[in-house]
């Protein structure tokens, strides 16, 4: 269970970095990437995943 | 084409704007230019020492943003160290960012914070007549706190002379207010375009607050409270604020005249009203449902009809978040990361004073010119004594008529009538000469771009675009050439009113304008 950001609709503006609960996201190469291992999907965490309910761009964070 | 849709009423507009006054009165004073006619309310503009207490003079007279004056001899600049945001506005599209574009929330290199001072020191020592660095995004400053923050700190320490600001859209001000105290920041904007959720629900699609995404009207009613909150928290701390409200025709157009009365009376000092920037392939929510931006009629009648209320500024050129330069300038290409690796950096607090010294006289003379002019103009001379025709001036900085017609890439609009030569807006136009010959295309634009005008004020201009400028109803005059804006704009009306008077012309009423969207620095590129 973890989400995946889709490089192409990333424009790296870093919102979703410092909103993870568990530090599971990091820039690379200009856009940002999902560590699978630490993503909870924020299940048991917040109503929603963080950075689907942050990201400015529609579709561009989905389930892996 | 303009559209023929006039969203704003002009005898609407007139009582609200009797409305106001009449507010205003019983209202508590605030910054400057509240009770005196139309040319001192427009204090951000023009307005001078006289105008208001010495401590916010000492604030803004340096400030290209908040002082009219000022935004002809000195310089800003944007970094971008602040990429993410925490709402989203339906005039705003991150995924794009063309370098061809300029606009608000385009840039083409982010920076961490440690580059931003770099860069900044790097311009500074460069062009010392720089005195102010923003951050405004691309994205939200203040939903970047630790970013921006840093910045400053760091910025402090190596370059203690540079005024600090930031623009926000609010939703974490209150949140951040004392902070922003504590970095010696005077200045922030906020943008704020409605105060009736109601208005904000058709802006705002939703906002990121408490961990959710918040839609619809709650969206627009938080964002709504922030935003007063945090103008007030701003307003008791003593800092200076600027409103800026985008103009949306059909949405807020009528409403920014409440936005204006309810920021005034929170002790904004400044409201900023810019025209909507909505082009299709900008891939904006607006620019996708083809909401389109006023007219320059149109942004002008709302900008009057705010008159009287808080001080409006009229120069916002609507930068980008990585903008370099005098206002209306972009000298960003120059100072990238590569470039500022390879330049020798010494930065020498002296040699700024002293040629921040020299900007100041210079300043000074032009005041000095428009107080001599003003006082000289008028007459009776049979003419309609309350005559007012808008006029285009080319310049390239130094508040002087000194640009070539084919090297503009924007004209400044002046409204002069008998004793009164006010700044109220700036037009971007193509670029007329590319690579010295005139381009027969683009002089249409340009004309469209001034057609409210009756004249244009150049340093020197060619026969075609002159004799086509003139088919068009609009004068081009070069016999100014260096001189005074404000003493050549009133020379020139003095010299019109003569010919009306002595029966050689006869005065018509110009049409309305169109406002140009988007690039300038792509077109200033090729021609480079």
């Amino acid at each position: 269970m973890a989400l995946k950001i889709i490089a192409s609709m990333c424009t790296g503006c870093s919102a979703c970095e410092p909103e993870c609960p568990n530090v599971a996201i990091r820039e690379k190469g200009g856009t940002f990437i999902i560590d699978p291992a630490k993503c909870t999907e924020c299940e048991g965490q917040f109503d929603s995943p963080q950075c689907v309910a942050v990201c400015p761009v529609d579709n561009c964070i989905k389930s892996a | 084409m303009l559209p023929n849709t006039a969203y704003v009423d002009a005898s609407q507009l007139g009582r609200s704007r009797q409305a106001v006054s009449q507010i205003l009165e019983t209202a508590a004073s605030g910054g400057c230019g509240t009770t005196g006619g139309e040319g001192k309310a427009s204090c951000g503009t023009s307005a001078g020492p006289g105008d208001m207490p010495e401590e916010i003079w000492n604030k803004v007279k340096n400030h290209p943003c908040y002082s009219e004056e000022a935004h002809h001899h000195y310089a800003r600049m944007h970094v971008a160290v602040a990429p993410a945001c925490n709402i989203q506005c339906n005039y705003c599209n991150r995924k794009y960012d063309c370098s061809n574009e300029s606009r608000p929330g385009v840039v083409s290199q982010k920076l961490t914070p440690e580059q931003a001072v770099k860069k900044v020191v790097a311009v500074a020592s460069e062009i010392p007549q720089m005195t102010v660095l923003g951050i405004a995004g691309p994205g939200d400053a203040l939903a970047n706190p630790k970013k921006t923050f840093d910045t400053f700190r760091m910025l402090q320490e190596q370059a203690p002379d540079i005024k600090l600001c930031l623009s926000t859209n609010g939703l974490a001000l209150p949140e951040l207010a004392d902070e922003i105290c504590k970095y010696n920041i005077d200045h922030v904007t906020i943008t704020i375009n409605m105060v009736d959720p109601a208005v904000g629900e058709k802006i705002y699609p939703w906002i990121f607050w408490n961990h959710r995404r918040v839609t619809g009207i709650e969206a627009a009613t938080i964002l709504h409270e922030q935003q007063m909150k945090g103008l007030e928290m701003l307003t008791e701390r003593g800092v200076l604020t600027k409103i800026n409200s985008v103009l949306i025709p059909g949405i807020n157009d009528e409403h920014l005249i409440e936005v204006n009365r309810e920021v005034k009376k929170r002790g904004a000092f400044l409201h900023n009203i810019m025209p909507l920037i909505s082009e299709p392939e900008h891939g904006t929510v607006f620019g996708l449902t083809g909401q389109r931006g006023p007219s320059a009629q149109e942004l002008k009648a709302v900008q009057d009809a705010c008159m009287g209320g808080a001080n409006l500024m009229r120069h916002c050129r609507q930068c980008r978040a990585d903008a370099v330069g005098l206002l209306g300038e972009d000298r960003s290409e120059e100072f990238t990361l590569d470039k500022i690796d390879e330049m020798e950096v010494v930065y020498d607090l002296d040699k700024r004073k002293t040629y921040q010294d020299k900007v100041e006289a210079e300043r000074q003379a032009q005041h000095a010119a428009k107080v001599a002019a003003l006082a000289a103009t008028r007459l009776d001379d049979g003419v309609d004594p309350d005559m007012k025709v808008l006029i285009a001036v080319a310049t390239e900085g130094h508040g002087k008529v000194n640009q070539h017609f084919g090297h503009a890439t924007e004209f400044q609009i002046f409204e002069v009538s008998q004793g009164a030569a006010l700044f109220v807006g700036h037009r971007r136009v193509d670029l007329y000469c590319q690579g010295g010959y005139g381009e027969e295309e683009t002089l249409p634009s340009v004309v469209s771009a001034i057609n409210d005008c009756h004249a244009v004020l150049v340093s020197k201009i060619g026969a075609c675009p002159r004799d086509e400028l003139k088919a068009a109803g609009i004068e081009p005059v070069d016999e100014y050439a260096h001189e005074f804006i404000e003493k050549a704009a009133l020379s020139w009306f003095g010299g019109y009113r003569e010919r009306i008077a002595s029966g050689l012309i006869t005065h018509q009423v110009r049409g309305d304008a169109q406002i140009r969207q988007g690039a300038f620095s792509g077109a200033a590129e090729q021609a480079a």
